[in-house]
């Protein structure tokens, strides 16, 4: 067992620091920056569903983003059809979950196994860009939401909460994703203290042995895979709301692949690093896209390669590695 | 009758531009259990290559399409293999990963270099008439290089020493390297036999789409699920995998628009391997090349 990095008041405080900072930081930022990080933390919510069902649960999706896409597309639908109100954000994390519990039956009762999990989620991932793209015409609409193709969705209405009239202020809305990224996080760590998360691990580490102490390592496997799909869901409607429109590029190649290098830099294995290789990812490509000498994509894929090859276990795992080594250095 | 005629030509076709786009992939997969996803950045070199010995240094499309491409990307794939692939044998997950470092970094260099517009060559040869059909001559051409291909693949790995080496380190490494066979060179020159045949594929397919940096992305996943689908045996595999997609996505596009083709080779690649997760030389043809 490892050796916590702080002890149990400390997470407390660690707790209570995050909330306090979410609900008072657009009090003392302006507007522009408030968008800005609003964005990173929608991010930093699919970051922790990938975090969820590779770190913990050994599946290597290369198709995260068909959840993102599939929940910003389904906000967008339910809210113009009816109402920007709780419905549409039950659905955006409800169809998500669904075609994840489905596409995992198919896959994990198939007895499919990483490559081939990696190819399968791809493909889907592809099949979602592939026919959001071709849904530019008026014949293509779902209720009064015209899909609008390559165009996507404009003009989405932003998410009101239940007992209020007025949709959410940009205040309102980073306050929001704040608490809901904290209740993931706190919620995925609780999950994975129980003993459902407990065999969910052991799955990751000996599929076989889990199976011979008689635990069902398909039925895992597939609750890991819908729990990750209902949270890249979630991130995908608040990502819908963030910018009020939605585009087939949710569905991308160029999308699956920030997913995955998030979590290689940030550390799998952990729930918080591929957080903060989100942040510090995201915040290195706007830093970037204000230059115009070196291109985005060939520092984004040095800085992959170089992971892989050099800091394998991710930031976090790194991090904590020295600091446990200089705590046991420490004692007698 | 003609209609017939120029289906199943289009038909041979996809099936042939299928095998070009993956056979450098199965090359490696095949041999090195790798999946090199820098795969569509090395036929997007392999374009460029071509198209600009052609346009600006004024050599033969032939030559620069047959001989130069291939010949630069390969020896660009031999590096790579040196300098990064080498360090993850036996990391199938890490390698992919650390490839698809490597597409991105392409794409941005690309991007860079050559700027992000597409440049094109015309079709070296011209269309003709089937009937009251016109169809493209370079068809023809593509289906030609695909067969070439494929056959010189075959005796390679059938009547050579190189080949002999390179099939007994594919079944069992350690044992070749016991009878001698030095398995860390074999791997450099499948690499480099894998990047040669992926910068031929781009280059005999660059007339046909035009060349921009991002090319590689539209390029790796029907050439990833073609090689998994196909399975572990090279040529076999890869030929049965691309007439299936072929196939479908051609009979597809024909009956409604081209988006559903691709749309079904996708699908039609994720019933393949939940029914055969092996791709289709695990399950079959297992003794094949």
């Amino acid at each position: 067992m490892q050796t916590p990095l702080l002890p149990r008041w400390g997470l407390a405080a660690a707790g209570v620091l995050a909330v306090a900072g979410v609900v008072l930081a657009p009090l003392v930022t302006d507007t522009f920056a408030l968008l800005a990080f609003t964005v990173y933390l929608v991010m930093a919510m699919l970051a922790l569903s990938l975090a969820f069902i590779w770190g913990f649960g050994g599946i290597l999706c290369f198709g995260q983003a068909a959840f993102f896409g599939l929940g910003a597309y389904a906000y967008a639908i339910g809210a113009i059809n009816f109402g920007p109100g709780a419905g549409a954000l039950l659905l955006a994390i409800a169809v998500p979950a669904a075609f994840a519990a489905l596409l995992g039956y198919f896959m994990f009762y198939g007895r499919i196994s990483d490559v081939y999990l990696g190819v399968i989620t791809l493909a889907v991932t592809l099949i979602l860009f592939n026919l959001a793209n071709s849904t530019s015409g008026p014949q293509y609409h779902i209720g009064q939401a015209l899909l609008g193709g390559f165009n996507g969705i404009p003009s989405i209405p932003t998410l009101t909460l239940p007992g209020q009239d007025a949709p959410l202020e940009p205040e309102g809305l980073f306050r929001l994703v704040g608490l809901l990224l904290i209740v993931a996080y706190v919620g995925l760590r609780w999950l994975l203290r129980t003993r459902f998360g407990q065999v969910v691990v052991a799955v990751r580490e000996n599929e076989r042995r889990a199976e011979l102490l008689g635990y069902d390592a398909r039925l895992h496997k597939l609750a890991v895979f819908a729990i990750g799909g209902a949270i890249a869901g979630l991130a995908g409607c608040l990502y819908a709301n963030w910018g009020a429109f939605v585009n087939p590029g949710v569905f991308g190649l160029a999308q699956s692949a920030q997913i995955i290098i998030w979590v290689i830099v940030g550390g799998r294995g952990t729930l918080i690093g591929p957080m903060i290789g989100c942040v510090a990812i995201q915040w290195m490509v706007t830093a970037l896209g204000g230059q115009e000498t070196v291109d985005t994509g060939l520092v984004l894929g040095v800085v992959l390669a170089l992971f892989v090859m050099l800091i394998p276990r991710g930031i976090a795992p790194t991090v904590a590695g020295w600091f446990s080594r200089t705590q046991k250095a420490g004692q007698p | 009758m003609d209609l017939a005629a120029i289906f199943s030509l289009e038909v041979v076709g996809a099936i042939a531009t299928l095998v070009l786009m993956s056979i450098g992939l199965a090359v490696v997969f095949g041999m090195m259990k790798i999946i090199n996803l820098a795969h569509g950045e090395f036929m997007m070199l392999g374009g460029y290559v071509a198209i600009l010995a052609t346009n600006r240094l004024g050599i033969s499309i032939w030559i620069s399409m047959l001989v130069l491409a291939p010949l630069v990307v390969g020896l660009f794939g031999v590096l790579v293999e040196r300098l990064l692939v080498r360090h993850l044998y036996g990391r199938m997950i890490d390698t992919m990963l650390a490839t698809w470092g490597l597409s991105l970094a392409l794409v941005g260099l690309a991007t860079m270099v050559f700027g992000n517009t597409t440049v094109g060559i015309s079709s070296p040869l011209a269309g003709f008439a089937v009937g009251s059909y016109q169809t493209s001559g370079y068809t023809l051409f593509v289906i030609a290089v695909a067969v070439a291909v494929l056959a010189g693949l075959w005796l390679l790995f059938r009547f050579t020493d190189l080949g002999l080496c390179a099939r007994a380190s594919m079944q069992n490494a350690a044992m070749a390297a016991a009878l001698g066979a030095n398995p860390g060179r074999i791997y450099t020159l499948t690499f480099g036999l894998g990047a040669a045949l992926s910068g031929l594929g781009g280059a005999v397919l660059a007339p046909v789409t035009g060349i921009i940096p991002t090319i590689g992305a539209s390029y790796i996943a029907k050439a990833f699920i073609t090689v998994i689908g196909g399975g572990s045996s090279v040529i076999t595999g890869s030929l049965a995998a691309s007439s299936l997609f072929g196939t479908v996505s051609q009979a597809v596009t024909f009956a409604a628009t081209p988006v559903l083709g691709e749309v079904a080779l996708l699908a039609a690649a994720i019933v393949l391997i939940r029914l055969l997760p092996q791709g289709i030389t695990g399950r079959f043809f297992k003794r094949s090349i």
